[in-house]
């Protein structure tokens, strides 16, 4: 097996087999390290959960992405909301986000994280987009992990394309 | 026991408390007066040929849109199941409109305990004796009780913690990677003319307090100042957009 496919490099890095180095613009080995690397944190809220710990059983082997669910949002470095967002756990899907740390991303599963879903009542937030920015929205009641494994695949290209997110001067 | 014998025990030995037996489709209900239903309740648990033991759910019943008549707009409803008898009834409790309440259950099952606070934050049905009477799902600052039929789908307004939640979101989102600055930008204006107009009352207090001691002229020229002080922003406003 020759080098080159052990690892896929992104477009824009070149590799110096003999060196053992890289070359390339800073922001694409920043953006491959994070988009290699999506820890999210779990926040199930109602039965999207049980879709998102079907993605994470072996069959999916989310590993391969890079993707590992962390328990913690200190861990972490993507939060997917998978469920029916109440007014009254809105405070803490907040304060879990503002417990991340940056660089962070926010997916939200299923209908009702996306838009509050049949839910259009006293109770519920519509969408969590209210409370926390979303970064990649997947529909369905509830997603198939497939739908979700391609939720994170958005995101991969999402993080791809940024530019100086390491950096707050240019 | 059938469940219509177990009514007509009950109308029997508490036949002051029932007011009606209804039956739908094999089920039986026993319509009751509130007064005395801790008795009662307790007669069906601790009586050797019922033995009813197991509260199965207790919940609340707003009237007040049916179609057919009825007799009371609340109702506070108990299932209960005898675990050895295999046998069930339930109990319909009819409560008036003005102030329903009724005795708590709690020291017959501890297991009502949270039922009964589900009945009272959905219905604003209150439980005499109860020892934690407080709302169980939403929370404590919520105002109304949603499954009353007066009660709006979206509700009144807006639950106040969620008004706070997002004010600090606004200010939380200026911490992030990218704080977003278009909607900010008008408000930050306008706060800085009112940062601005406040320096101006003060100015004319500071006259004010000098004014008594010395002539009218001031006094006049400090009443103008202090007068127009919604009139002032105004005035600012105006010669800024002369400049």
């Amino acid at each position: 097996m020759s080098s080159d496919k052990v690892v896929h490099l992104p477009e824009g890095l070149r590799l110096f087999p003999g060196a053992g180095a890289l070359l390339g613009p800073l922001d694409k080995l920043v953006n491959w390290g994070r988009a290699g690397s999506i820890w999210p944190v779990t926040f199930g809220l109602a039965c999207c959960a049980i879709e998102m710990m079907d993605t994470g059983a072996s069959t999916n082997d989310q590993d391969r992405f890079g993707i590992l669910f962390r328990a913690s949002p200190r861990q972490a470095d993507c939060m997917v909301v998978a469920g029916t967002l109440t007014k009254k756990m809105a405070p803490a899907l907040r304060r879990v986000y503002d417990q991340m740390p940056e660089p962070r991303y926010v997916m939200a599963m299923g209908s009702c994280a996306c838009s509050g879903g049949v839910f259009d009542t006293y109770a519920v937030t519509q969408g969590v987009d209210q409370i926390v920015p979303v970064d990649v929205y997947v529909p369905g009641c509830p997603p198939r992990p497939e739908a979700l494994l391609e939720g994170f695949l958005k995101l991969k290209e999402k993080i791809m394309a940024e530019e100086f997110r390491w950096s707050s001067v240019r | 026991m059938e469940q219509r014998a177990i009514a007509d025990t009950l109308k029997t030995q508490f036949s002051e408390e029932v007011v009606d037996i209804v039956e739908y489709q094999g089920q039986v209900g026993v319509l009751l007066r509130p007064d005395q239903i801790v008795p009662i309740l307790r007669w069906l648990r601790d009586s050797a040929d019922l033995r009813m033991d197991h509260l199965r759910a207790l919940c609340g019943v707003d009237n007040s849109k049916r179609k057919t008549s009825y007799p009371e707009r609340f109702e506070v409803v108990y299932q209960l199941y005898s675990t050895e008898l295999r046998h069930e009834i339930r109990l319909r409790v009819l409560l008036p409109e003005k102030d329903p309440h009724v005795d708590s259950v709690v020291s017959l099952w501890s297991g009502a305990n949270w039922l009964e606070r589900e009945v009272f934050d959905m219905f604003g049905i209150r439980f005499n004796q109860h020892p934690n009477l407080k709302r169980v799902l939403l929370p404590d600052d919520w105002e109304g009780h949603p499954l009353r039929k007066e009660y709006p789908l979206k509700g009144r307004k807006e639950w106040q913690g969620l008004v706070e939640l997002k004010e600090r979101i606004q200010e939380l989102d200026q911490h992030g990677f990218y704080p977003p600055p278009p909607v900010e930008a008008k408000k930050g204006g306008t706060a800085k003319k009112g940062a601005k107009n406040p320096v101006e009352p003060q100015k004319t207090v500071a006259q004010a307090a000098a004014g008594p001691a010395s002539a009218g002229k001031e006094k006049t020229a400090t009443v103008a100042a202090a007068l127009p002080a919604g009139v002032n922003t105004g005035k600012t406003l105006r010669e800024r957009d002369q400049a």
